[in-house]
C-alpha cells in the first residue's frame, strides 16, 4: 500500500464574495435587465429582423405623412401625361454637375395604334426641389398646407414611377395606398387577436368541454380554403356602402377566418404555462385566477403572441391585395396596393405600360419585412427553442 | 380491426365537418341583401313588363324561394345526394349543366399541383438535407422566403407579362382555343397537359418551398438521432442511412402536411385561375359571386370545401397506413 494521496488545499484567504464578483463584471447589466430589455437584446442579434424593423418603421412613417412625402395628391391628374413611363433622375447635364434633376418628357400619340410614346427633351433640366411648396393639401383632412418633401419645378413634371391611365402619379398613389394596405393588416390582426384571445384563452384556461368545442370549430375553419370564403363574404358587402364601412367590413372578414391559427397558438401556450411550477405555486398561495392570468401567464406569453401576430400580418396584407385585385375587396376611391393592381389585370395594357405592375414591389417588400421581423421576434421570445433551421 | 375503427371515426368527423361547412356556405349565400330574383324583378320593371308579378311568382315557386330558410337549406343539401345542385339564375340552367368540365379540370389542376409538390420537394429536400449549409441550401432558403412573399397571383401576372413581352404569346387558358369545344382526343389531352405546367408551378411554388423546408428540417432532426450515429458506427453506407433509416421516420409530416397545404392550394388555384383565365371553377365562382347567383356560388364553395376535406381524409389514411402510432391514438393528428 502506498501513502494516502495528499489533498491539495488552497492557502489563499477565504473570500465569500468571490463568486459574485466574478459574475458581476459581465452580468450586472444582464441580471438587472427587465424581460423587455432581454427580449430587445435577443432581437438585435437578428440582423434581418432589425433591418426589417427599420424598413417597416420608415414605411409606416411615410404612410402617416403621405400628403407631405408624396409629390402629388392622390387623385391629381395631369391629362397631358397619360401612361407616361417613369422619369429617370440625372445628376449631370452637359458634363456639368447640376444635382438631382429630371428631363421633361414630350409625348406623341400614335394615331394608328393609339399607343403613347414619350421621349426625354434633353435641353432643359428640371432640378428636383426639396422641402418645397407646391400642390396644397389638407394633412389628415384637417391641417392645410402646401409643403412637400419633393416637388417638380413649377410647370414641370416629376413622375418618378410613371403615370396611370388617367395621368395620375404612380409614386404618390403608392404612398397613399400604403396608408390603407399597411393599416388593414394591423387592424385585421387586432380583431383576429381579440377573437383568438377570447376563444383560445377560454379553451386553454377552462379546458374540458369548452376546449373540445373550440378545437372542433377551429379545425373546421382551418380546413376550409380561405380565399373562396373571403371572396364570398366580401361579395356580401353592398357596393353602395360608405368607404369607411367597406374598410372595416373587409378587416372584419379577414379576421373572421384568420383567428383560428392564432387561437391555437394562444391555447397551446396557455396549456403549457398552466402546468409550470410557478403557476402551481401562485395557485397554492391563494392567488385568484384574474391575478394568475394577468400577473403570471400574460407576461410570459405576450412575447409569443406578438411574434405570432407579426407572422400573420403578411397573410392579411396579401389577402386584402388579392380581394381588391379581384374587385371584391376595397374599391376606388379607397386606394390600396391591391386596388392599384387592378389596373394590371389587363395584360395587354401591362405589356405596353409595365410600370402598372409596380404596386407589387411594396407588397412583396412589406410581406418579406413582416416575415423576417416575425421570425426574429419568435426566436427572441423563445431562446430555448431550437432556432428554426 | 383497429384500422377499420380509425377509418370509421375519421369518416364520421368528415361527415360532421361537411355538415357544418354546408350550413356555413348556406348562410353566406343567403347573407347578401336581396337575391338574384329581386334584381331580376327590377330589370323586368325597368323594361316595362306588365305581367312581371306573375312571372316572378312563378320563378319564386320554381326555385323554392317562398319556403322558409330551413326548408330551403334542406332542399339544397338534399339535392347534393341526387346530383342536383340547384339552379343557376344567371344562365337559366341547372348548375350541373353550367359547370360542365370545370369541376373535373379543377380537380385535375389541384391534383397535379399536389403531385408536383411531392415530386419536387421530395428529392430536393433529400438533397439539401444531405448537404446542409451548401450553396443550394442557402439558395433554397432564400427562394422559399421569396416564394412565401410573392403571392401566386402576382407571380402569374409576371409570367403572363413576361410571356407576352418575350414570346408575344398568351399563356392563359388550359388548352389550345381551337380545341376547346372539340370532343376529348389525344391532341386535346396533350394540349391540356402542356398548358397545365405553368399554372401548376405557379400555384405550387410557395407550398413546395415550405415543404422542402419541412422535409429538410425533419431529415436533419432524424440524422442527429442516436440510431443514425449507431448505424454510422457500424459502417452502414451514408446513402443507405439516408434512404432506409432517416427518410422513413421523416415521412410522417411529409404526408400529414398535405392536409395543411390543401386549403392554400385550393385558394391559390382559384385566384390563379382568374388571372390566367383557366376554365376551372375560379373565374365562374367570382362572376357568380358578383352577380349573386347564389346556387352556383354555393355549389362551387361546397365543391372546393369537399375537395379539401376529402384530400385531408386521404392524407390521414395514408398517414395511418404509414405510422401505426396514429391509429392507436384514436386518429389524432400528430406532428
Amino acid at each position: 500500500m502506498s501513502a494516502p494521496i495528499e489533498h491539495w488545499v488552497s492557502t489563499a484567504p477565504f473570500d465569500p464574495e468571490r463568486t459574485t464578483s466574478l459574475h458581476s463584471n459581465l452580468s450586472d447589466k444582464l441580471l438587472a435587465a427587465s424581460q423587455a430589455r432581454l427580449f430587445w437584446w435577443r432581437l438585435k442579434r437578428h440582423r434581418m429582423a432589425v433591418i426589417s424593423l427599420v424598413v417597416l418603421a420608415l414605411a409606416y412613417l411615410g404612410a402617416a405623412f403621405a400628403e407631405f412625402v408624396a409629390p402629388y395628391g392622390l387623385s391629381t391628374r395631369d391629362t397631358s401625361h397619360i401612361f407616361m413611363p417613369p422619369q429617370a433622375i440625372h445628376l449631370f447635364h452637359d458634363g456639368a454637375f447640376v444635382g438631382p434633376f429630371v428631363y421633361p418628357m414630350k409625348g406623341t400619340l400614335d394615331l394608328d395604334t393609339l399607343e403613347r410614346h414619350y421621349a426625354e427633351v434633353r435641353t432643359e433640366p428640371q432640378p428636383i426641389r426639396f422641402f418645397c411648396r407646391s400642390e396644397p393639401y389638407r394633412f389628415w383632412g384637417v391641417i392645410e398646407s402646401d409643403l412637400h418633401l419633393v416637388c417638380p419645378q413649377p410647370g414641370g413634371t416629376l413622375f418618378l414611377l410613371g403615370t396611370d391611365r388617367l395621368g395620375r402619379d404612380m409614386l404618390s398613389r403608392l404612398i397613399f395606398g400604403a396608408r390603407i394596405s399597411l393599416t388593414i393588416g394591423l387592424v385585421g390582426v387586432g380583431l383576429s387577436l381579440v377573437l383568438a384571445l377570447v376563444f383560445g384563452g377560454l379553451a386553454g384556461y377552462l379546458g374540458g368541454r369548452t376546449d373540445y368545442w373550440v378545437q372542433r370549430v377551429t379545425e373546421v375553419l382551418r380546413s376550409l380554403p380561405q380565399l373562396p370564403l373571403w371572396l364570398a363574404l366580401a361579395a356580401v358587402l353592398p357596393a353602395t356602402l360608405d368607404p369607411l364601412f367597406v374598410y372595416f367590413g373587409i378587416t372584419l372578414i379577414l379576421a373572421l377566418l384568420d383567428w383560428p391559427s392564432l387561437a391555437r397558438a394562444v391555447r397551446s401556450k396557455l396549456f403549457s404555462l398552466r402546468e409550470e411550477d410557478f403557476t402551481a405555486a401562485a395557485e397554492m398561495m391563494g392567488a385568484r385566477p384574474s391575478r394568475i392570468i394577468t400577473r403570471h401567464l400574460l407576461p410570459n406569453f405576450a412575447s409569443h403572441i406578438i411574434a405570432s401576430v407579426t407572422l400573420s400580418i403578411p397573410a392579411m396584407i396579401l389577402a386584402e391585395t388579392a380581394l381588391s385585385f379581384l374587385g371584391l375587396g376595397l374599391r376606388p376611391p379607397i386606394t390600396s396596393w391591391g386596388v392599384l393592381l387592378t389596373e394590371a389585370q389587363n395584360i395587354e395594357a401591362v405589356a405596353l405600360y409595365p410600370w402598372l405592375l409596380l404596386p407589387m414591389v411594396p407588397v412583396v417588400v412589406s410581406v418579406l419585412a413582416f416575415s423576417f421581423l416575425g421570425d426574429g421576434l419568435r426566436d427572441a421570445a423563445d431562446p430555448f427553442a431550437a432556432s428554426a433551421g | 380491426m383497429n384500422f377499420a375503427r380509425f377509418l370509421g371515426w375519421r369518416l364520421l368527423t368528415m361527415a360532421a365537418t361537411l355538415l357544418v361547412i354546408s350550413l356555413l356556405v348556406f348562410v353566406i349565400i343567403q347573407l347578401p341583401p336581396g337575391d338574384y330574383l329581386s334584381s331580376y324583378i327590377a330589370e323586368l320593371r325597368a323594361e316595362g313588363d306588365t305581367n312581371f308579378e306573375e312571372k316572378v311568382a312563378f320563378l319564386r315557386e320554381l326555385y323554392g324561394l317562398d319556403q322558409p330558410l330551413p326548408v330551403q337549406y334542406l332542399q339544397w343539401v338534399g339535392g347534393f345526394f341526387r346530383g342536383d345542385f340547384g339552379y343557376s339564375f344567371e344562365y337559366g340552367l341547372p348548375v350541373a349543366d353550367v359547370v360542365g368540365d370545370r369541376l373535373f379540370l379543377t380537380l385535375l389542376l389541384n391534383f397535379a399541383t399536389v403531385l408536383f409538390i411531392y415530386l419536387v420537394s421530395f428529392p430536393v429536400g433529400l438533397y439539401v438535407a444531405s448537404r446542409q449549409y451548401g450553396v443550394v441550401d442557402y439558395g433554397l432558403t432564400f427562394l422559399s422566403y421569396l416564394g412565401l412573399a410573392i403571392p401566386n397571383f402576382l407571380l402569374a401576372l409576371i409570367l403572363l407579362y413576361g410571356a407576352n413581352v418575350v414570346f408575344g404569346v398568351s399563356i392563359g387558358g388550359l388548352m389550345d382555343p381551337a380545341l376547346a369545344d372539340e370532343p376529348w382526343s389525344g391532341a386535346k389531352i396533350a394540349s391540356l397537359l402542356a398548358h397545365l405546367v405553368v399554372p401548376v408551378v405557379v400555384i405550387g411554388m410557395s407550398s413546395t418551398a415550405a415543404m422542402i423546408q419541412r422535409v429538410r428540417a425533419n431529415l436533419l432532426d432524424e440524422l442527429g438521432r442516436p440510431y443514425v450515429v449507431a448505424a454510422r458506427a457500424r459502417g452502414v453506407p451514408e446513402r443507405r442511412i439516408l434512404l432506409k433509416y432517416a427518410l422513413r421516420s421523416a415521412m410522417n409530416p411529409f404526408v400529414s402536411d398535405i392536409g395543411d397545404l390543401l386549403p392554400s392550394i385550393v385558394s391559390g388555384s382559384v385566384i390563379v385561375s382568374v388571372v390566367m383565365s383557366l376554365p376551372t371553377t375560379g373565374p365562374m365562382l367570382l362572376s357568380s359571386l358578383r352577380s349573386q347567383d347564389m346556387y352556383l356560388a354555393g355549389s362551387f364553395l361546397m365543391f372546393l370545401a369537399i375537395l379539401t376535406v376529402i384530400g385531408m381524409l386521404v392524407s390521414d389514411i395514408l398517414l395511418a397506413l404509414l405510422d401505426p402510432r396514429v391509429r392507436l391514438s384514436g386518429g389524432k393528428r400528430r406532428r
